[in-house]
């Protein structure tokens, strides 16, 4: 289980990663990113609250829409140990935890796990928020295991 | 839910054809299309001229964008009926609808189906693993390094989770379809595997090895579709299309409703509606197998196998030749061909074929009705087929 990625924390490392690419939909959400806040968006006609932010509710189409902060609270709904990269930005990092997080908010997300303990990590832990520098001033939202 | 309408006894198969498969270096993509097409037209003795719609797929190992029409130029066909779609590994399936459709509305009489790439040796397999990256959403996937097989094992991991699938069972249908490969004369994999090649191969993204994977070949295929009636005048063995239903849910996996329940139970409803069967009534079975866990979530999703038995019902031997239903009777994605839209065109041709006969030592005794299930995305865009060799 001993990785060289087994808890990618480095600043240098997490600089060689991609950075967030940022567009209309999103730019509100990568720059909470960069303040250590994850937003949502929220229908204020019929309150969904959806992931990956887009111009309408994919529920019932308002178009009247809000950003919440998310509590930065959820749980691992699955994940797998990545051995082997697709990406060559991420090779060097293997073996290391990619997850989909159920958000306390209801949505899931894609993110990594980190920490020292990431390859324990199992469905059903609890996990919270922690924002990871990719350089320039840019950060991406990542989850660790919630101690307890 | 909208019902869409029968096109039960109204289509047919009248040819078929598969590329040479395997690593086939001195072949481009465009080539292999050609070959499975000849071989296509061959198969239902019908000369080009005689084709009036053609319709493809993607590629990602060739640089052209008008895939359809780059294709009829490449073949010399001037149809008045053409197109190049992009549903993933669905797209043969839906291609066979969209057919399906114009033929019944009288757009096309004699449509050219086909899809096909080099993948093996047109690309250098690093190219092909990050074009596939595409798969995961550019913005909100990607930045985390996951990968197609990442993906489909984050669905294995829930489902063993949720339904207590085990490892060994998902190795279980790797040595069945391996076996059924080494029956087909075309198979990429020659080679037998057990048990332990699958559980001891190179951990790719936990709990998938290697073996779990689909290939990566140089592979194409064609088929022939018309009208029921016409099918008649073209060859002896027509094979009458019973029911198709799609469904399509999501493609990224972080908004996948569900990762233990897709869309293939709501395309498989339809398609079984359609054509007035059940799953009782499948004698085969070729379903799509990029991943060891999706045959066994499809079996159960298609009613194949009752929920969270798919993975016993592989490692008890019933899904191989000779067994209770048979699947992936050709030996699949796993170990037959994969490229692209290829694999689940492949699968339709096995379909074609098990129900017209005489395949030997893979040939499922007394078929009648055959099952076909084609997948894009991450479980995403879902199209079930039902075949017959008899108008019911």
């Amino acid at each position: 289980m001993n990785g060289r990625g087994k808890a990618w924390k480095g600043r240098k490392l997490s600089q060689t990663l991609p950075k967030p690419i940022v567009n209309g939909d999103s730019q509100p959400y990568w720059q909470g990113a960069a303040e250590n806040r994850l937003l949502l968006r929220r229908c204020q006609s019929c309150n969904e609250i959806h992931f990956m932010p887009r111009y309408l509710c994919p529920k019932c189409w308002s178009d009247k829409l809000e950003w919440i902060d998310a509590s930065g609270n959820g749980v691992v709904h699955s994940f797998s140990i990545i051995r082997r990269a697709s990406d060559p930005a991420f090779a060097h990092l293997c073996p290391y935890v990619v997850a989909l997080i159920e958000l306390e908010e209801g949505p899931r997300m894609m993110a990594n796990i980190l920490g020292e303990n990431a390859l324990t990590v199992k469905i059903g832990d609890k996990v919270s928020v922690l924002f990871e520098d990719r350089g320039e001033g840019q950060k991406v939202p990542q989850f660790r295991l919630s101690s307890n | 839910m909208f019902k869409p309408a029968s096109l039960k006894n109204k289509i047919a198969i009248v040819g078929v054809g598969e590329s040479d498969i395997g690593r086939i270096p001195h072949m481009t993509g465009l080539g292999l299309n050609a070959q499975a097409c000849k071989r296509a037209i061959d198969d239902a003795g019908l000369k080009p001229d005689q084709i009036d719609g053609l319709l493809t797929a993607y590629s990602f190992t060739e640089p052209y964008f008008m895939l359809g029409t780059v294709l009829c130029e490449y073949l010399g066909l001037k149809p008045t009926y053409s197109a190049s779609l992009v549903v993933g590994g669905a797209t043969p399936a839906i291609m066979l609808k969209r057919a399906a459709e114009a033929i019944i509305a009288g757009q096309a009489e004699i449509v050219l189906v086909c899809a096909g790439e080099n993948r093996a040796t047109g690309a250098s397999r690093d190219s092909t693993l990050s074009t596939l990256l595409a798969v995961g959403h550019p913005y909100f996937e990607q930045p985390y390094g996951g990968s197609i097989p990442g993906y489909y094992a984050m669905i294995a991991q829930r489902y063993m989770e949720v339904y207590g699938t085990t490892r060994e069972e998902m190795a279980s249908v790797c040595v069945n379809t391996r076996n059924h490969a080494l029956m087909h004369p075309n198979a990429h994999m020659k080679k037998p595997i057990t048990m332990e090649d699958v559980l001891n191969a190179k951990p790719i993204a936990d709990p998938l090895g290697m073996l779990d994977c689909c290939l990566i070949s140089d592979a194409g295929g064609a088929f022939i579709v018309t009208s029921a009636e016409r099918a008649k005048d073209i060859t002896d063995e027509p094979i009458y299309l019973q029911g198709i239903g799609e469904y399509h849910t999501h493609e990224h996996i972080m908004c996948a409703p569900s990762l233990t329940e897709f869309g293939a139970e709501v395309s498989g409803r339809i398609a079984y509606e359609m054509a007035d069967l059940s799953p009782q009534d499948v004698d085969v079975a070729e379903l799509y197998d990029c991943f060891s866990i999706v045959p066994i979530l499809e079996a159960e999703e298609l009613g194949l196998v009752p929920r969270g038995e798919g993975g016993k019902f592989f490692l008890e031997g019933h899904a191989a030749v000779g067994g209770k239903l048979p699947i992936n009777t050709h030996g699949g994605m796993l170990s037959h061909a994969h490229a692209g839209a290829a694999g689940g065109l492949l699968a339709m041709i096995e379909g074609v074929r098990q129900l017209r006969g005489g395949l030997g030592a893979r040939q499922v005794e007394d078929a009648k009705v055959a099952l076909v299930h084609n997948e894009g995305g991450i479980l995403s865009s879902h199209c079930t087929m039902l075949f017959t060799n008899e108008q019911l």
